[in-house]
């Protein structure tokens, strides 16, 4: 049914910390890797290697330049895949069951022998986060690596999303945001995470992390404990150099 | 959004046939025999060849019966009830009309409801999505159902009903447009809100996460077919509204009659296309893009 469930035991979800993201992509590319041989259709390239290449991804990193008031420009990374909502709009507008929001843990996923390839579903996401498989004209999206999450032939470190599994600056977090005491939620208490798009309604369980305050670029003077040494010691050339700069000066 | 051509054409064709199926349910014109026949095939020409234009929108139309069974949360799936329902009821009818001369009066007035509810759940579907402002209006149903019965009394020669319907979808489509160019601004949706990061100063898309297009791109951030945008309106409400209206003002004549609808189609046709040219999906906002 593509009614949502009117509460969720657990919200498993993401926290995506936009301070550490140094937008390597290596997550794009082992959800693309983990997604294409698992869980339902591969991920498919249309004209991989020639002029005009694209294809179906779950996770995909933008880059933003943020200019602050006064201060220096700052380029956040941001990694931007399916956001599990609460109130999931992709799910009730599938005409056929295909989408649905699983009650036990929050997971937003498609069964897609039951998908037509309508695209509604996408239409209703505000964040881009479905994508219509060009060749199996199926509607795929971030399955949370529900595949490896509850997989006990994995290594239980290897059970958390390919995304977070592979993440080289721990920008990624795995957890249940239903449990105040989680680490992902504590985490999300103390750094201030926020919902993209609150104003959508769409009351998403993964949550970003913003960026901490920038290195003071622009006051140099009070933070530079080397400057004094570094500081020329002379300014005026003694010897040749100065006689030449003199002779040049009275010409 | 991208003006797709099979929802373009499945969208105008079905409004106008579902609402010529409303003026042949209510009796106007209550013809019967050959006549009758001849009207309502156009209908179930203009309403069926709509739904089969839809479904070649659809990657597996083979799965299309699984779309009956999600009305309790999708609109998508009320409108393919609706449109099946309305046309076995109004086939019934018609059997009535065309063959028996008989006018069965309560199926026929269920029959237009039903019509008139199927165009009504269309327009639904855009009205829903809070991710394209433009749609987002009780103006939208208003002008896809006074658009329907308007073109559908101007097919079923109901010549003064078309007078008043479509001097009105006109204005309802001049509210749409000056309303809609408002919409993406009152929704609140940002750059800033989109990211968060607008609490740190002004966010501009550096990079976005691929060099090549993508499905995001090709179906949600059309943007190409907004060049002509303000030529295209001038036409719709030309084609669309003016000129079958001032050829239904002339003395009556069969030639007259068959220009308005070819011109009221082609003009319902140009503000279909920028229909979905127009709207703008706020995940554009995603890629610095509208």
């Amino acid at each position: 049914m593509t009614t949502l469930p009117d509460r969720t035991e657990r919200k498993l979800g993401l926290v995506i910390d936009l301070d550490t993201c140094v937008g390597c992509h290596a997550c794009v590319v082992s959800c693309k890797g983990w997604n294409t041989q698992n869980y339902g259709a591969p991920l498919s390239d249309q004209d991989p290697y020639g002029a005009d290449p694209s294809g179906t991804f779950l996770n995909r990193v933008h880059s933003y330049e943020v200019q602050p008031e006064a201060g220096a420009a700052q380029l956040v990374h941001f990694p931007k895949s399916c956001l599990h909502c609460d109130n999931a709009p992709c799910v009730t507008v599938c005409p056929t069951g295909a989408s649905y929001k699983r009650r036990e843990d929050g997971i937003v996923l498609v069964n897609e022998d039951a998908c037509i390839g309508c695209g509604l579903c996408a239409w209703a996401c505000p964040y881009g986060a479905r994508e219509m498989d060009m060749a199996a004209k199926v509607m795929k999206k971030c399955t949370l690596c529900v595949d490896r999450i509850y997989n006990e032939n994995l290594p239980e470190v290897d059970r958390v999303p390919a995304c977070v599994r592979t993440c080289p600056s721990n920008a990624r977090h795995f957890g249940d945001l239903s449990d105040p005491d989680s680490d992902v939620s504590q985490l999300v208490a103390a750094r201030g995470g926020m919902d993209l798009m609150p104003e959508q309604g769409t009351a998403p369980v993964n949550k970003y992390l913003p960026p901490r305050p920038k290195d003071r670029l622009d006051q140099t003077g009070e933070i530079d404990v080397l400057a004094p040494f570094l500081a020329p010691v002379t300014d005026q050339p003694k010897g040749f150099l100065g006689w030449l700069d003199k002779a040049l000066d009275r010409l | 959004m991208h003006p797709a051509p099979s929802i373009i054409a499945f969208t105008t064709l079905s409004g106008l046939g579902f609402g010529l199926m409303f003026w042949l349910g209510i009796g106007m014109p209550g013809s019967t025999g050959l006549v009758a026949f001849v009207f309502f095939a156009i209908a179930y020409a203009l309403a069926g060849g709509g739904l089969i234009a839809s479904a070649f929108h659809l990657g597996h139309p083979e799965r299309g019966l699984l779309a009956f069974t999600q009305w309790r949360s999708s609109w998508l799936s009320r409108e393919a009830i609706c449109a099946v329902v309305t046309l076995a009821v109004m086939a019934a009818y018609a059997i009535g009309r065309v063959f028996l001369a008989a006018d069965w009066v309560p199926l026929g007035w269920l029959g237009a409801v039903l019509a008139v509810g199927t165009v009504f759940t269309t327009s639904m579907i855009y009205t829903q999505m809070k991710t394209v402002p433009r749609w987002r209006s009780l103006l939208t149903p208003a002008l896809f159902l006074s658009l329907s019965l308007g073109g559908g009394a101007l097919l079923a020669g109901q010549v003064s009903w078309a007078l008043i319907l479509l001097p009105l979808a006109g204005m309802l489509q001049l509210a749409w447009w000056w309303q809609g160019d408002r919409a993406f601004a009152a929704s609140g949706t940002t750059m800033a809100s989109a990211t968060g990061l607008g609490g740190i100063g002004s966010v501009r898309a550096f990079e976005p996460p691929h060099t090549g297009p993508n499905y995001l791109l090709r179906e949600m951030v059309h943007v190409v077919g907004r060049k002509h945008a303000i030529k295209l309106r001038m036409i719709a409400l030309l084609l669309g509204y003016v000129l079958p209206v001032a050829l239904l003002v002339l003395p009556f004549a069969h030639v007259f009659g068959l220009l308005a609808v070819i011109s009221h189609i082609a003009g319902i046709l140009a503000s279909r296309w920028l229909f979905f040219a127009e709207a703008e999906h706020v995940v554009g906002l995603y890629y610095g893009k509208r």
